[in-house]
């Protein structure tokens, strides 16, 4: 039961707090801001894939007029076996700091080695062409099924995975779960399937390039502005990796220009600390896009082997699924998601998955919305269709048969609570897509995804300004509307305009500690910090206003942005204006660790053509029906169903890392890295499902992340129907599809 | 080696005021906005001329700022997003991209805009294909372009009811 049932602005589409901002060009982003006397950091990268470095001779370039500091990896403190934070973002040091700056060794191309600080970005990148590395060059492998044979070459000497004590190996980690007996299970099937699915490498492709700005002061005190999903995580990652004192290091958010997962971590930050600390000014750091595509970010590339059981009524008994994923240079743990995760969607009391993640001469992977889950899911759900096929069932029949709901446990153990994946089905069944006849030439695929959601920490203050206006300060960086969902939820519980609130995004030192906009979580978990705050505000304002009439407390009820009482009322602007003498200033906190999260699933119908000449497809009508929970705005979370089926779309018809046989990415920008543009893609509708999350006061479940886990296989599923070749090795582009119809 | 002195003098018409500034020879007209002149508006996503977030109008024909060097801009009128609303009001564009819930993070937005707004003075009629084939050049990685596109469509209509008028 949610403390909230009925809803008064809730679920209304206001213009969001910082849109005025945004459509003008005032919005501050990562490379907006100037520092006074700031200089510029350029950082030297390898141009090899795999080699030890033996020597670095920076006196040239610090020899030279403007050149203010040099660093390199020796500056970083050692990262020893220290871990930060805990749980799923859990992450070893050593992972994480020669991502920053390498030390020793080199393990991917492009991988920074030293960074030098001058008066202007010309003058940077000169001089950093004048520092002088020499390299012993080694064998590199860029494949994750090579990296694994005997002849590959180790990245790590000295890691040994649980498991493999013997030699050193290329495994970074193996995951195996088992529920039931799965091998009897299937021995009873009427009928089995098995298939193998791969997924390629691919970038979230923010538009905003990383970018920041870093001031030490003579005290030590560090002043950093950045583009992140995360400054508090910021804070972490940088204080650890220069071996400042996390005190020290206040940090200040700027607008975001994206990130899907990509701007949970750390790259330029460091380094713009120690420069800055080394040459007494402030320096400022832009990536180069190239870079960003290089050195940032990637999503692993995934192979996933999918075998399911089925009787031929349709009930499914048994699955096996084993996914490799690629993890690039350092671990970037991708393989219990898959292990945990890869038949969230259904019943079964008898099945096997394993994950399983390779090291490669390739940058680390990183967080893309829903980590790991497209991948697997593009296996599994595909399989589940190709099986509907076998078993002659409706595909969407087939999963409202197997779907699990409240009280099921999946591999993780723990039963669901109220979830909402049957209805999405339901609604997917009856929806006029589904109903239209598929059209000449055309083919239509679908698809479920799932995924579990974050809650973590969060905190806000609410300060309730003398005229009666609102201010929210929460450390949530806002990367898609999360201003507008929280003055919603605070306008709801005070019962104040939505345009008398101001919400504004912190810096590390004015608000209570904040994890990071990702996991799905900022609604939900930030916004449920800014509900309890509201709250508090409600209940010093009845007791005001009941010790202004002389009565209890409880008495006093709160509707209409007023307090009542019998014929007494006070507003809340009355309140805010008299505040001085009834008892000060309003000021609220919240802070917690959130435990409301539950997962979220969506159903995606997708209609494709497939030119048979040409081989490009083209999507005509795409369909995104999710469970919200509770829908806060419904525009934006709309907007997350969009943006998510199209990142998906984009990853399974071109997207896609290429390395050259010496390791160098091939296509490091957007012209020949392509994401979907505009002409790519129709309108794609959207029908948002709400079975309220009974644990979150206002039922909200969290929306971001599931939007791209169905896409790749309904997409697969499309093109087969129209080119009529299966295939099951993304990304579906022309070329690909075209050898596909010529080798039919 | 750049020499702070090695700049030439600019003359140019930026959002309607004319305006003088010095760049180096080899300046692009993106990096003189944002850093000479503080028109941070104009962001740079990737500096090839691919992601149109730089999008701004010379002699209004739209070009990608990355790709114009700011010496070639003399005797030019510039308008970047900062000269987009007129005296305070939003043009449609911009006003059906807040009611459309058009941006999400926002970082293509000013390319949009400006984009948009010369699409509608070339052609006030936009089919829904037009708008798409028009705005391809400005990539938006958070919305799928659906509800650009709606916003965009939109502001069209508006526009064409008020010349009515």
């Amino acid at each position: 039961m949610n403390a909230y049932q009925e809803f008064s602005i809730i679920g209304s589409r206001p213009v969001r707090p910082d849109g005025l901002d945004k459509v003008t060009g005032r919005a501050r982003y990562g490379a907006d801001l100037n520092m006074q006397g700031q200089i510029y950091g350029h950082i030297v990268r390898s141009p090899h894939a795999h080699a030890v470095i033996q020597s670095i001779d920076c006196s040239q370039a610090l020899a030279m007029e403007g050149v203010l500091a040099v660093m390199t990896g020796e500056d970083l403190p050692e990262p020893g076996d220290s871990v930060l934070g805990s749980g799923e973002g859990a992450i070893a040091l050593k992972d994480l700091s020669p991502m920053v700056m390498s030390r020793g060794k080199v393990l991917f191309h492009s991988q920074g080695v030293a960074a030098v600080a001058a008066t202007s970005p010309e003058l940077a990148s000169q001089a950093a062409a004048l520092i002088e590395v020499s390299y012993q060059v080694l064998p590199a492998v860029t494949d994750m099924h090579e990296a694994l044979s005997a002849e590959a070459p180790i990245l790590h000497e000295d890691r040994f995975p649980d498991g493999f004590p013997e030699e050193p190996t290329n495994l970074a980690a193996h995951i195996s779960l088992e529920v039931g007996e799965p091998d009897a299970a299937f021995e009873s099937a009427d009928v089995v399937i098995e298939q193998t699915y791969s997924v390629p490498m691919c970038h979230q492709g923010y538009i905003e390039p990383h970018a920041c700005v870093a001031r030490v002061d003579a005290a030590g005190r560090v002043d950093l502005w950045c583009s992140t999903q995360g400054h508090f995580t910021v804070a972490q990652y940088t204080a650890a990796l220069t071996g400042i004192d996390v005190g020290k290091v206040k940090v200040t958010a700027s607008e975001i220009g994206g990130g899907f997962g990509g701007k949970t971590t750390v790259y330029l930050e460091p380094v713009a600390v120690v420069l800055a600390q080394k040459a007494g000014r402030p320096v400022k750091m832009i990536m180069d896009r190239g870079d960003v595509f290089r050195v940032t970010g990637p999503a692993p590339g995934a192979q996933t082997r999918v075998k399911l059981g089925a009787m031929r009524d349709g009930q499914l008994v048994a699955a096996e699924v084993e996914c490799v994923m690629d993890t690039g240079a350092y671990n970037g743990n991708p393989a219990g998601i898959p292990a945990f995760m890869a038949t969230a969607c259904y019943k079964l009391t008898n099945a096997r998955s394993t994950g399983r993640a390779v090291y490669t001469n390739k940058p680390k992977i990183h967080a893309y919305r829903a980590p790991s889950v497209p991948q697997v899911t593009l296996g599994v759900e595909l399989a589940m269709t190709e099986l509907a096929a076998e078993l002659e069932m409706d595909p969407l029949a087939f999963r409202l048969k197997n779907a699990v709901e409240e009280g099921d446990a999946n591999m993780m153990g723990a039963p669901y609570n109220r979830i909402g994946l049957r209805e999405c089905l339901e609604v997917a069944s009856a929806h006029a897509h589904y109903k239209a006849p598929v059209a000449e030439g055309e083919g239509r695929g679908v698809a479920a995804g799932y995924w579990i959601n974050a809650g973590l920490q969060s905190s806000a203050t609410l300060n309730v300004l003398s005229d009666g206006h609102l201010s929210i300060l929460t450390g949530s960086p806002d990367i898609g509307g999360s201003r507008a969902s929280m003055a919603l939820m605070a306008a709801e519980v005070l019962g104040i305009p939505f345009d008398h609130i101001h919400p504004q995004i912190a810096a590390t030192d004015a608000v209570g500690h904040c994890d990071v906009t990702g996991g799905s979580r900022t609604t939900l978990a930030t916004g449920q910090a800014v509900i309890q705050a509201a709250e508090q505000c409600v209940a010093e304002m009845c007791r005001r206003a009941a010790a202004e009439w002389e009565v209890e407390a409880g008495v006093v009820t709160w509707s209409q942005g007023a307090a009542h009482y019998g014929e007494h009322s006070l507003t809340f602007e009355a309140l805010a204006r008299r505040a001085g003498t009834m008892g000060g200033p309003l000021t609220f906190s919240s802070s917690l660790t959130a435990s409301s999260a539950a997962p979220s699933f969506g159903v995606h119908i997708c209609d494709a053509k497939v030119d048979q000449e040409t081989g490009r497809t083209t999507i005509t009508r795409y369909t995104v029906i999710q469970d919200a929970g509770k829908a806060i705005h419904p525009a934006y979370v709309e907007g997350q169903m969009q943006g998510g089926a199209a990142q998906g779309i984009g990853w399974a018809l071109n997207e896609e890392y290429l390395y050259d046989e010496n390791g160098a990415l091939e296509n490091p920008g957007f012209l020949d890295y392509r994401i979907p543009v505009a002409s790519d893609l129709p309108f794609i509708d959207t029908v948002i499902v709400e079975v309220p999350n009974p644990l979150h006061p206002f039922g909200v479940k969290g929306v971001g992340e599931v939007p791209i886990v169905p896409p790749m296989p309904a997409v697969a599923e499309a093109v087969y129907r129209s080119a009529g070749v299966r295939m099951r090795d993304m990304p579906l582009n022309p070329p690909k599809i075209v050898a596909a119809l010529q080798e039919r | 080696m750049n020499k702070p002195l090695n700049k030439m003098a600019v003359q140019a018409t930026i959002n309607g005021e004319p305006t003088a500034f010095l760049c180096s020879p080899g300046q692009v007209l993106a990096e003189v906005l944002r850093d000479e002149m503080e028109l941070i508006g104009t962001k740079i996503g990737c500096n090839t001329g691919d992601c149109g977030a730089c999008s701004v109008l010379v002699n209004d024909r739209l070009v990608c700022a990355c790709l114009v060097l700011a010496a070639e801009v003399e005797g030019q009128a510039v308008q970047t997003i900062e000269g987009i609303a007129e005296g305070g009001v939003l043009h449609p564009v911009q006003q059906k991209l807040l009611e459309h819930a058009g941006l999400q993070c926002g970082i293509c937005t000013p390319g949009v805009v400006v984009a948009a707004k010369a699409l509608i003075e070339h052609n006030p009629n936009p089919t829904e294909e037009q708008a798409r084939y028009w705005l391809a050049g400005n990539l938006c990685r958070c919305t799928g372009y659906d509800k650009i596109i709606r916003a965009v469509l939109d502001a069209a209509q508006q526009m064409r009811e008020e010349a009515a008028v």
